[in-house]
């Protein structure tokens, strides 16, 4: 979000401030910013500790690296492929509604841009976790269309409650993208004669389309980080997965460590290349304009 | 204030009240000030003028300690200013700066930018501190605006509330850098009849500007400076009607 | 005028079973929102202000001239920005809270660790934001421009009074809307807490529908908009605050 500094005066007042908000590029900046070995080495040193630290009741570190193995292509393919899986679909919906939201927002007709100024408002300022209890407790589990049942997953569930927020995010997202086109341009199409709808859908949206991919990709981000938290619901997950499996090896305090440790650098290792990329891609249309 | 005393006492108001002598200043390897000799007696104004990039600001920072020096002396009323154990806020006490942008604080009225720095520095008595505050921009002819913040005068001023702040640590000398350069025409003029003002009281002023008609007016003394040397100076008629140097008269062919 | 809330609501449950607000009428129910509630705006106000409290000494430490204190801020930063603070939260309480000490508790024979599950919570929250609140700061810092430090130095101010004086509340003005989007998202991340067992509003509106299924439905809605309001008055604050603090020339242009 862009500070607009007044232009009044012509003083050097002060700077332009380089930080973005979160909900802007933030957290790619940050992602990127931070040297690639610094995560991993955290990471080790994490599940290094405990052998040093804590003498008893510890297991030895071969056998830490025996347990980590034996769980590691469940956790991975079983636990992180799922938030990844959950990350695509929300961000799939949540895109495709936050389009429309956004468009919502800058309709012509008043009450539909109060609806969506309520929704964006709603969505875009309640906790992530709430809005994934309720809707993971009001959605049934099956849905009936026509004569057949549907079953809805837990991890489908999910991903409608993950996708609100992102919904109201990205609706803000497309919003600022199709404001930020001069009105001049508007001007011209409607003195060509064409009509609003083709405007915005063959003017408008392909113009500020690449403004949008740097912010919709830092959102992406964002929301991956929260898939976690669908462990909270039951849902089959990286967290989930990694307390059954620290369960199923007697819960030893030791294990603590290398598995949340584990955690944490899987997703570093995931949201890092996707930063890099982010920032890159907005460079290059900052450059081309 | 325990400020070096005997150095003061030595010093009497026939001498120089800034003193500067072969002073050497180099950025890394660049070499700005290449010797560099000055003597400005009290109440003089002196005017610098040069090329641009030939060290006029340099010297001038120099003069406030906001740049160190390789080589040579500036003396302040006999004092040191670059000794390792001076003491900064008797030498800010003495000596006042107008820098060209102003940089007024820009979160205080302009009463409050005059009051900061005897309250916060000097630690003066508020009612007193004011009174005075009040004074100086009557001086500098900004009645009314004492409530204004920065962002709501003009340039002018702006920085006229920035010669009133520099005003109220009540300084013996007066350095102003370009303070003309970022305004207008217009505004050019009031800034110029403040410092007139301000010279006619008997301030030490040491200027640099590129307003020649100016320089000529109020100057005591002028320096044309090139490449980092003083290469001539004298008194503005003279200056101006019979420069030798060379260069001297390539800049002032193109100035004037 | 309790009573006719209470019956009112009472008279509600009976008419439509599925919109049971309980908590209106059975002062047990109530206490626990009450107390949820409570639990929430305390965890708030302290990861707010300790969160803060960070940011401006992280900020600062990262001006320090030495690079081990440089480096050691950055490294914090990036670890707990770069990471899900779900995963934080567990990571502190079970992995981290597994070595610390315990104390007798007052019942004067358990053993109880001297950081509890709420203490945890504020400390991993708190640092969580508090790396945000770095960088905001930071940026603010270096939105003064050097030239109006040098002001001050000028006058006389040392680097502390200039501080102080003129590069925090400058400073300030310039992180506030960062730091309010921040410190809005601390809030909505304090449901995390659940995680741990904090008895803060999630948690015990979960259990209420828990143990009275008749009253999910109400204590969804009740949950849904008080999160709302806590966020909007904060945002409403901050707000008030940043305008406050508005001088003309620079900001937001008003
Ligand atoms: N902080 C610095 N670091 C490195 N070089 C500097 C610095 N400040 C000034 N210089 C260099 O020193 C030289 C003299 O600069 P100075 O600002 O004193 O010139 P000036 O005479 O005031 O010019 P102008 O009329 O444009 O203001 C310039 O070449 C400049 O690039
Ligand atoms: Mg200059």
């Amino acid at each position: 979000m862009a500070h607009s500094f007044n232009q009044r005066t012509d003083l050097p007042v002060i700077l332009e401030p380089k930080f973005k908000a979160p909900d802007a590029l933030g957290f790619s900046r940050w992602l990127v910013g931070m040297p690639p070995w610094a995560l991993p080495a955290v990471a080790v040193l994490m599940m290094l500790w405990p052998i040093a630290g804590h003498a008893q009741a510890v297991y030895s570190a071969e056998k830490i690296i025996d347990i980590m193995l034996k769980w590691l292509p469940l956790l991975l393919t079983k636990g992180f492929l799922m938030n990844v899986v959950i990350s695509f679909f929300t961000m799939l919906f949540g895109t495709i509604a936050g389009l429309f939201l956004g468009l919502g927002r800058v309709s012509e007709n008043g009450a539909v841009r109060s609806i969506s100024w309520l929704t964006v408002q709603l969505f875009r300022n309640s906790p992530w976790l709430v809005l994934l209890f309720i809707v993971m407790l009001t959605l049934p589990f099956e849905i009936r269309i026509g004569g057949t049942y549907i079953p809805v997953p837990d991890w489908m569930k999910a991903v409608f409650g993950l996708s609100l927020p992102v919904m109201a995010n990205i609706a803000e997202i497309v919003r600022g993208a199709i404001q930020s086109v001069p009105s001049a341009q508007w001007e011209a199409a409607q003195s060509l004669a064409f009509s609003r709808r083709q405007i915005m859908w063959q003017i408008i949206l392909p113009q500020c389309f690449k403004r949008m991919i740097p912010p919709w990709m830092n959102w992406y981000a964002i929301m991956t980080m929260a898939t976690p938290l669908v462990s909270l619901l039951g849902v089959t997950e990286l967290v989930t997965l990694s307390r059954q499996a620290m369960e199923a090896e007697g819960n030893n305090p030791s294990l603590l460590m290398p598995f949340f440790g584990f955690a944490l650098l899987i997703f570093f290792i995931y949201c890092y290349p996707i930063a890099r990329f982010t920032l890159r891609l907005e460079s290059k249309f900052a450059l081309k304009g | 204030m325990p400020a070096s005393t005997t150095t003061e006492q030595t010093w009497t108001q026939d001498q120089p009240i800034v003193s500067i002598k072969d002073v050497r200043k180099s950025f890394g390897t660049f070499e700005v000030l290449k010797g560099v000799s000055m003597d400005i007696m009290k109440g003089e104004v002196i005017c610098i003028i040069g090329p641009s990039g030939s060290g006029k600001s340099t010297l001038i920072r120099c003069i406030n300690a906001l740049n160190d020096i390789q080589a040579g002396s500036i003396t302040i009323e006999g004092q040191e200013v670059h000794d390792a154990d001076l003491d900064k806020l008797a030498l800010r006490k003495k000596v006042g700066m107008v820098f060209q942008q102003y940089n007024l604080f820009p979160h205080k009225t302009a009463l409050e930018n005059v009051m900061m720095a005897p309250l916060k520095v000097l630690k003066q008595p508020k009612e007193e501190v004011e009174k005075r505050a009040r004074t100086l921009i009557k001086k500098v002819r900004l009645e009314g605006k004492e409530n204004s913040y920065p962002g709501e005068l003009s340039g002018g001023q702006q920085q006229r509330v920035a010669i009133a702040r520099s005003l109220a640590m009540d300084p013996d000398v007066m350095l102003f850098d370009e303070v003309t350069a970022a305004l207008d025409p217009e505004t050019v003029k009031e800034v110029l009849l403040t410092i007139k003002e301000l010279a006619a009281d008997g301030m030490t002023c040491i200027l640099v500007t590129h307003e020649m008609a100016f320089a000529r007016e109020v100057a005591d003394q002028i320096y044309f400076t090139d490449k980092g040397v003083i290469v001539e100076h004298g008194a503005p008629d003279v200056f101006f009607e019979n420069a030798s140097d060379p260069r001297t008269k390539e800049f002032l062919g193109q100035i004037l | 005028m309790i009573d006719i809330i209470q019956s009112f609501f009472r008279d509600l449950a009976e008419t439509y079973p599925k919109w049971n607000f309980i908590f209106f009428y059975e002062p047990a129910q109530w206490e626990r929102v009450v107390s949820g509630l409570y639990v929430t705006i305390k965890l708030s106000v302290v990861c707010v202000i300790l969160s803060v409290i960070i940011g401006i000494a992280g900020a600062w430490a990262q001006g320090s001239p030495s690079r081990i204190i440089r480096w050691v801020v950055q490294s914090y930063i990036q670890f707990f920005r770069n990471t899900p603070p779900l995963i934080q939260l567990l990571f502190f309480y079970f992995a981290l809270g597994q070595f610390t000490p315990t104390v007798t508790g007052p019942d004067g024979w358990t053993e109880q660790p001297i950081i509890s599950n709420v203490g945890w919570a504020i400390i991993s929250l708190s640092f969580f934001a508090g790396a945000f609140n770095v960088e905001i700061f930071r940026s603010g810092i270096e939105a003064v421009p050097n030239s109006t430090l040098e002001a001050a130095e000028s006058l006389g101010f040392t680097r502390a009074q200039t501080y102080t004086n003129v590069t925090f509340p400058l400073a300030l003005r310039v992180s506030l809307p960062a730091l309010n989007n921040n410190l809005i998202n601390l809030v909505k991340t304090t449901t995390q807490a659940i995680a741990i067992a904090v008895p803060e509003l999630l948690y015990e509106m979960v259990s209420i529908w828990n143990d009275y299924s008749s009253a999910q439905n109400a204590a969804m809605t009740v949950l849904f908009f008080t999160y709302i309001a806590l966020v909007g008055i904060l945002a409403f604050g901050m707000h008030k605050w940043e305008k406050r603090l508005l001088v003309p020339g620079f900001g937001k242009a008003s």
